[in-house]
């Protein structure tokens, strides 16, 4: 039971560190049809942008807060210089965005080292808790709800605002969207660099969990990819079903058989391509 | 008579470039003829992954998936059956075709940007293989210790690193001849227009994915034997030859020097690994450099630095 419990809310953690990762992967890809590497890199600076922030400031909250919004700034840069002359190009999309990957881990590397680091986490959140008999981490849990509250805020931004119409309306049909009056390249960027914002949040705090690393980049948009495959590309709530299948395979397949731990990811994700590539929630 | 011009002068070119690699190979000292071998091995490796991305129309995102595999069947053979240089690349070039018999199955049930999903993730699947299989390929340690192989000629014996660089420069001219004959063939011709309309050839009777699935296989089969000479080469194999940062690597190659042409990806193999190894030597940031080869390649030479160096000003 314990064991259970315990499994249970370290691959939701997990999950939700994928969700924030995998979000933006997903309706960038509904909305560009932009395969983007480089996402990973979105995260590994993230983190490190938080861990730097962290330490001047002292304050969690400071670098949870900043490093987002210079990330978002860094994917709106990357989408309007770079990826946009790719636009329907898959070849040259997967090319560029890897070797924007690579730079973005060279600076990453001289910036900060190559040694692994963990962002300290906030002093309120670093105890434990006691849920009947069983003692749970306090940051996994605070990080389990923290996803799902930006699911809900996605969710209905999507979902309910004008906002959200539009960005909507230009995943169904661009050319459509762009005849009544929608400004489709201002929503291209918004979205890039929403979702860059996000993977940069999920840096920080999954920065806080599993770390930041030289190759986080690489680790992180190899398992973002999955869950995007899995639930489906384009959908939010495909990048939510995506997460907690991968966040709970991953958690349960490393406790339980360690030696097939990695087979988790990638053979789920090979079976949805050939045999369901729109995933469990993606349009065809 | 301009073709039969350009035909000569190709063929001129091809001559030189063959002569000047091998007086480099005979001049240069050990260090810089290791670097050669390297960029020979390269380029089979490419010129396999050519015959899918340029002439099929299939950009695979996990062609390291089956040079990893040759080169793991190879240094089994040599640790656990035989030196000769003959089994160990049979074992090794089956190994390839197998597994991309295998994965070819899988892989050619999606196209355009699910096809470079999957190439991915069965590339990563072959990696975590070799990666936790700890008791065949020696996990992350990978095979070592894997002796010079034994070509089984009584005279030679490839030991020395000029010898190998013979061998590995035949093998390459060998992967070209075959690869010449394969691409100028009736069933080359139709791996083209597969490339250029997929749905016409259906149309006009041929097997689409018949012809598809058979150029994985001998694609796979190359880079199989391209994964032999590379661990003969280096004596010793880890998990991080069947990454994807090989496979993008490949494809950067390819893509540099040209797709679809016969030289293209020896002229990227060639500039990449001679680039990497000067860049290593003077810089630690040899991954800036390569990032910004990969931009630049896309945004400035799509179709490879042979055709813009040799395209005229002004034509097309």
């Amino acid at each position: 039971m314990n064991f259970w419990s315990i499994q249970l809310l370290n691959g939701l953690s997990l999950a939700m560190v994928l969700f924030l990762l995998s979000a933006g992967l997903s309706v960038i890809f509904g909305l560009m049809r932009i395969i983007n590497l480089a996402h990973g890199s979105f995260y590994l600076i993230g983190g490190y942008i938080g861990l730097t922030v962290i330490e001047r400031s002292g304050s969690f909250w400071f670098g949870l807060a900043i490093a987002p919004i210079l990330v978002g700034l860094l994917g709106v840069i990357l989408q309007r210089l770079l990826l946009r002359r790719v636009q329907h190009d898959e070849l040259s999309q997967v090319l560029l965005s890897f070797g924007v990957l690579l730079v973005c881990s060279d600076v990453a590397l001289t910036l900060w080292g190559g040694l692994p680091q963990t962002l300290p986490r906030p002093e309120a959140l670093d105890g434990t808790i006691k849920l009947g008999t069983i003692v749970f981490p306090m940051y996994r849990m605070a990080l389990s709800m923290a996803g799902i509250a930006v699911a809900v805020i996605l969710w209905l931004l999507l979902g309910r605002t004008k906002v959200g119409a539009r960005v909507r309306a230009s995943v169904d049909d661009e050319e459509m969207a762009r005849g009544i009056g929608i400004n489709t390249g201002a929503v291209f960027a918004g979205v890039f660099g929403l979702g860059a914002a996000l993977a940069g949040m999920a840096g920080v705090l999954g920065g806080a969990m599993l770390g930041v690393y030289p190759g986080a980049d690489f680790d992180v948009i190899l398992l973002a990819f999955a869950v995007v495959v899995i639930g489906g590309l384009g959908s939010l709530r495909g990048a939510l079903v995506g997460s907690l299948f991968i966040g709970i395979a991953n958690t349960l397949g490393n406790a339980l058989m360690p030696q097939f731990a990695l087979f988790t990811v990638f053979v789920p994700m090979v079976a949805m391509l050939a045999f369901r590539p729109s995933g469990f929630f993606g349009r065809s | 008579m301009i073709r039969a011009g350009s035909q000569t002068m190709r063929a001129v070119g091809a001559a030189i470039a063959i002569a000047l690699v091998v007086i480099a190979g005979v001049a240069l000292p050990p260090y810089y003829e290791e670097v050669l071998v390297d960029g020979l091995i390269n380029a089979v490796f490419a010129v396999s992954l050519n015959l899918l991305l340029g002439y099929t129309g299939l950009p695979s995102l996990g062609h390291a998936a089956y040079f990893a595999s040759g080169a793991y069947a190879a240094g089994l053979v040599s640790l656990h059956v035989t030196h000769s240089f003959w089994i160990g690349a049979l074992s090794g070039t089956a190994a390839g075709a197998i597994l991309g018999a295998i994965f070819g199955v899988v892989a050619l049930r999606t196209k355009g940007a699910y096809f470079l999903m999957i190439t991915l993730a069965l590339g990563q699947i072959a990696w975590a293989v070799a990666y936790s299989w700890r008791d065949v390929t020696g996990g992350d340690d990978g095979l070592r210790g894997i002796p010079a192989p034994d070509i089984g000629l009584s005279i030679v014996h490839l030991d020395g690193p000029r010898l190998y660089f013979v061998l590995t420069l035949i093998a390459l001219v060998a992967t070209l001849a075959a690869t010449r004959l394969l691409v100028g063939s009736p069933f080359g011709r139709t791996l083209r227009g597969i490339k250029d309309n997929s749905v016409r050839m259906g149309a006009l009777g041929y097997n689409v994915w018949l012809h598809r699935y058979l150029a994985f296989v001998m694609a796979s089969a190359g880079a199989g034997f391209a994964g032999v000479l590379f661990v003969y080469h280096k004596g010793f194999v880890s998990p991080d030859v069947a990454h994807v940062v090989t496979s993008a690597q490949a494809m950067l190659m390819v893509i540099l020097g040209g797709a679809g042409t016969l030289w293209g990806p020896v002229a990227g193999a060639m500039t990449i690994t001679v680039l990497g190894n000067f860049a290593s030597t003077y810089t630690l940031h040899w991954t800036l450099i390569l990032g910004l080869l990969y931009i630049g390649v896309v945004l400035i030479a799509p179709t490879g630095i042979i055709s813009v160096l040799a395209r005229p000003k002004g034509s097309r």
